[in-house]
């Protein structure tokens, strides 16, 4: 190969990968999307965990009936591939007569998803905190509720952070499986821009963009796992 | 009542459509027996990278790692299926998913890796080499399986997490058992293939969530 069809090649490559006049004209039009997967990431995230943690909380409360369904609902959830329950959300659920916007299922099912996982992260975090504990707490005059609120949930928190973090990055990743049923995120945006533009750099910039919103996470979780690592027992 | 079985638990439908997600089931096997060995084994090399006591080899590993783990594997699955063909690398459709779900999970699979490591005491790998075991025969013998034992809930969990990886590969039309079922969801008009393809998956895999609900339990 001679260095004029080397040069060609790698021209090619920056002309198909790295695009300026590309990104110029569907830049915009795709930081949009941007916008779009970081607001339903921050709502997956505040109610998946939210929920999760109500759910753990009232598993440490209640009676056999209702740990049951919290348990049913947190193995469902936690084995079902994602992408399933999306799909029958948006395409199953018209036909009952229940017509949800897609970024409405997509934000329900990924919530539910977190859910599931953070309220088994909570949970596990209450029952390592040692019986003792709750005996002495209670013996002090606390009751169930102070106990609980003031001293396990507090803890089981603390244990729970890392985890949950990777979890949550995890989960919220998926914000991308809207493209499959047309929300308009980063990948949904990009996807069309190459299909119009027949280049492939509003590809490499959508990947760019996930990349860019989500490495601050991975690298806090990376902290947060040596900060907080539970001492050995 | 009855308009809701009538979409979601129609068995008429679900016995006609049955044969045909077999099929998607075997397709969704196939990916699994080779990715889950292949994310396994290569998880221990990047974990050897990453916790490569050279400076030049830790660094980049990590850096590398923590891309990935940044990246949407739905995104990267996109990118290398739709986005090579444009420099003339057509890859087909499997090896695709092969080399995304690979790239996803080794980065997974290796951070779990490092985690056990960092759990073995220090003590254990000291006393071994002075024993006279070889760095890669301490590495087999003494580290790895306590490691391993260590996050054993954690790798099984992440196994889980790369079967429901799987279902992605509907995306660029993988005929595997999602896809089969979206498929014959729009040629019946109804979405019992689409509860028949999750009640599968619950089969495959409620047992190992189980599993590790009481392995994380134990421990």
């Amino acid at each position: 190969m001679t260095a004029a069809d080397a040069m060609s090649n790698w021209d090619r490559f920056v002309f198909t990968f790295f695009n300026a006049d590309i990104a110029m004209k569907y830049g915009w039009e795709i930081l949009q999307g941007a916008g779009i997967t970081i607001l339903a990431g921050l709502a997956v995230v505040i109610t998946g965990i939210s929920a999760g943690f109500g759910l753990a909380a009232l598993r440490a409360i209640g009676g056999k009936p209702v740990n049951f369904f919290i348990i049913v609902f947190v193995d469902i959830f936690r084995s079902l591939p994602p992408l399933a329950i999306i799909l029958v959300l948006f395409f199953g659920f018209p036909n009952i007569g229940i017509v949800l916007p897609s970024l409405i299922v997509l934000w329900m099912s990924l919530s539910a998803v977190l859910a599931a996982f953070a309220e088994e992260i909570f949970w596990a975090g209450i029952t390592s905190v040692p019986k003792g504990q709750w005996l002495a707490a209670r013996s002090t005059g606390l009751t169930f509720a102070q106990t609980l609120r003031y001293v396990i949930l507090p803890q089981a928190v603390r244990l729970g952070i890392p985890p949950l973090t990777n979890r949550a990055i995890s989960i919220t990743k998926n914000l991308a499986l809207g493209s499959a049923i047309g929300v308009n995120e980063i990948l949904g945006r990009a996807n069309s821009a190459l299909s119009m533009s027949a280049n492939a750099t509003p590809l490499t910039m959508g990947a760019l963009l996930y990349v860019l919103v989500f490495i601050p996470l991975v690298i806090a979780s990376r902290t947060l796992e040596r900060n907080y690592r539970w001492g050995e027992h | 009542m009855e308009q809701f079985g009538q979409e979601f638990l129609n068995l008429d439908v679900m016995a006609k459509v049955a044969p045909f997600l077999l099929q998607g089931l075997l397709q969704t096997l196939l990916l699994c027996s080779f990715l889950i060995p292949i994310g396994l084994v290569s998880g221990i090399l990047v974990m050897l990278l990453t916790t490569s006591p050279y400076r030049l080899l830790r660094w980049p590993a990590i850096a590398a790692v923590d891309f990935f783990r940044a990246f949407p594997p739905l995104v990267l699955l996109v990118f290398v299926y739709a986005g090579l063909p444009f420099i003339g690398l057509r890859v087909p459709a499997l090896v695709a998913v092969a080399v995304a779900f690979l790239i996803n999970s080794a980065s997974y699979y290796g951070e779990i890796y490092r985690a056990g490591m960092v759990s073995v005491p220090k003590g254990q790998r000291e006393a071994a080499r002075s024993t006279g075991l070889s760095a890669t025969q301490t590495l087999l013998y003494v580290t790895l399986p306590q490691a391993i034992r260590n996050v054993l809930p954690d790798l099984l969990s992440n196994t889980v997490e790369l079967v429901k990886l799987t279902t992605l590969a509907s995306v660029i039309s993988v005929p595997e058992l999602l896809h089969s079922a979206n498929l014959a969801r729009s040629l019946t008009y109804n979405s019992s293939p689409l509860i028949l393809a999750a009640i599968i998956y619950l089969l495959l895999l409620l047992p190992i969530v189980r599993l590790i609900a009481r392995l994380e339990h134990r421990l």
